[in-house]
């Protein structure tokens, strides 16, 4: 039986989603694993809300439309909250993993979703700035996803991750990543 | 052998790799989404001096097929990229290329015509361009839109053919998805594809020669056309050779169309494009229910695969035919009014329906694909008559 998960990404335009959509789906590949990303396109604009996606598969992915009924959601920015209904088709035992300061009981109370699918909130955010210094939380949330989600593996990411840094980067920008997403694995609260 | 790297990448950017291991001499390009990343990742590779090709910045896509044109008609092997209504700004240069035998091989990134304006895929660009006299390969995925790019540049210049190729792919959806690609090492695949030994060169001096020119009453116009007529025939035996070649350096199957299921299937749709991929997956779940349904896949648009569609489709209690594409006025998509004429000389009638889906990039859902093979199994069991043309999908109000 095919192992299919499905990630449906949720971002302003300029908060890295689809570079880490990308790298998600690198480091599925390093694993042997089919996959699929892809932006939906529109008028892009730096801090327009979008949306991303993702397929990992144990066999190749023949399908080719949106994710209506994502196994995990992430959030890059919860101001998305109150103007996207981001738990839209979430399974019911599903995780949405959120960047944001609020404790997920608390979300919980203000975003429609199963009552059986788990919120996973990660100051991603505070962690970028306190460790990349810039407000790029997309790296973090990887971190929280591998803790919460596993499907990918952390190694490998980390891997593919400071490969990529490196092409633009000294090891000093690739030691910072690295600690953005062992910080958000360690943080992330989950309920 | 080959030696294979599997990538996470674009379609557009396994196109842009297989043109760079193909050796264009020269490039014209402008860019368009969401064809762009194309000529960016060759313009890349040129910079980089990762390729020896002649790179041509012009002012718009009527420009760019001219500029191919003029090169390709020097003797240069030639590529270039194009999308949309850049498609429709070369339209009267598609059919000079065609008429000189030039063998341009140029990637089509399929996306919606204006109005209203639309970025995103279907093949109304495409289709429009049908009688352009190019040789037309569509891909599923990254994987044949970086395959369909190699085997484009053996048919386009094969001395039986001698017509340019194009390759296309669906925007978005396939150009700018990251994919799993297996791609080959650059000398197998300059191997495959061969040094161009061009003919009748308008730089070689030695023996001048006239192309394009004035062919006018009592001119050879008429028999120039009946000799393209010739060439595009004769691009079904090459392509059926290049591909059973390719296939066997490249380890991955080739047909002017691909079937899924068709062996016992009593019902089948027809479909170009990514879309094969939703239709197939729909299908694996009814045949585990034991639905006797299959897919037939169009990957060879010109010359069309008449033979092989009324053979696949012989015996069908219903066919139903997707096309992406509207021909304003007429029974159907274009792809529709095709498998009709392939069936026309089969002694028993086969039900054909026709479904226009997914213009301007409209979500292809899978339940989409499950109406039709549920409208099927209707005509099939005799408790529906074939409907007209259905509008899949489309809202009542929007």
């Amino acid at each position: 039986m095919q192992q299919l998960t499905e990630i449906r990404w949720h971002a302003r335009a300029g908060q890295g989603a689809v570079t880490a959509a990308k790298v998600v789906a690198e480091t599925a590949l390093a694993a042997d694993q089919y996959l699929q990303a892809m932006p939906e396109y529109g008028p892009e604009r730096m801090g327009a809300p979008i949306k991303a996606f993702t397929r990992i598969s144990s066999d190749p992915i023949e399908i080719h439309c949106n994710i209506e009924n994502p196994d995990i959601v992430i959030v890059l920015d919860d101001s998305l909250l109150d103007i996207v209904d981001v738990a839209e088709g979430l399974t019911d035992d599903g995780v949405i993993i959120i960047n944001t300061c609020t404790p997920p009981e608390q979300v919980r109370t203000a975003i429609s979703i199963p009552a059986t699918a788990r919120i996973a909130c990660v100051d991603a955010t505070g962690i970028a700035l306190d460790t990349i210094k810039r407000d790029i939380p997309n790296t973090p949330m990887v971190g929280a996803l591998i803790k919460v989600a596993g499907v990918i593996d952390m190694d490998t990411f980390k891997g593919l991750l400071a490969k990529n840094l490196a092409k633009k980067f000294g090891q000093e920008m690739i030691d910072a990543n690295w600690a953005s997403v062992d910080r958000a694995y360690e943080e992330v609260t989950v309920a | 052998m080959p030696t294979h790297t599997t990538l996470a990448a674009t379609g557009n950017s396994v196109v842009a790799e297989a043109m760079r291991q193909c050796k264009p001499n020269v490039m014209a390009a402008y860019p368009i989404t969401p064809q762009t990343t194309i000529v960016e990742e060759f313009a890349g590779f040129v910079a980089k001096g990762k390729t020896d090709c002649e790179y041509v910045t012009v002012e718009s896509e009527h420009s760019a097929m001219s500029a191919c044109i003029g090169a390709s008609a020097a003797g240069a092997r030639v590529m270039t990229a194009t999308s949309s209504q850049g498609l429709a700004l070369m339209w009267e240069e598609l059919h000079i290329a065609s008429g000189m035998r030039l063998p341009i091989v140029m990637a089509n990134a399929n996306r919606a015509l204006s109005a209203p304006i639309n970025i995103h895929c279907d093949h109304s660009d495409i289709m429009g361009a049908r009688d352009t006299g190019w040789v037309t390969l569509f891909a599923e995925t990254a994987q044949e839109a970086y395959d369909n790019t190699i085997m484009a540049t053996r048919i386009a210049e094969h001395p039986d053919v001698m017509l340019p190729v194009m390759s296309c792919l669906d925007g978005f959806i396939t150009t700018h998805s990251i994919d799993r690609v297996s791609v080959m090492d650059d000398e197998s695949v300059a191997g495959f594809v061969g040094e161009y030994e061009p003919r009748n060169a308008l730089l070689e001096t030695g023996t001048p020669v006239t192309h394009g020119a004035f062919a006018g009453l009592g001119g050879p116009y008429f028999e120039f056309k009946k000799q393209q007529r010739e060439a595009i025939e004769n691009a079904r035996a090459v392509v059926s050779a290049v591909g059973a070649e390719y296939s066997a350096l490249s380890g991955r199957p080739f047909g002017a169309i691909e079937t899924w299921g068709m062996d016992d299937a009593e019902v089948a749709l027809v479909v170009i494009g990514s879309t094969a991929g939703n239709a197939r997956a729909v299908a694996r779940h009814l045949r585990a229910d034991g639905k006797k349904v299959g897919v037939v896949k169009v990957r060879v648009w010109r010359p069309f695969p008449y033979a092989d569609l009324a053979a696949a489709l012989k015996g069908m209690k219903a066919v139903a035919v997707l096309d992406r594409a509207e021909s304003f006025g007429a029974e159907g998509g274009p792809l529709y009014l095709e498998v009709r004429s392939a069936l026309y000389d089969l002694e028993t009638r086969v039900p054909v329906v026709g479904y226009i889906y997914g213009l301007g990039g409209s979500d292809v859902k899978l339940e989409l694909m499950e109406r039709v093979f549920s409208d099927l199994a209707d005509i099939a069991a005799g408790t529906a008559a074939p409907a007209g043309l259905v509008y899949l999908g489309a809202r009542e109000e929007a």
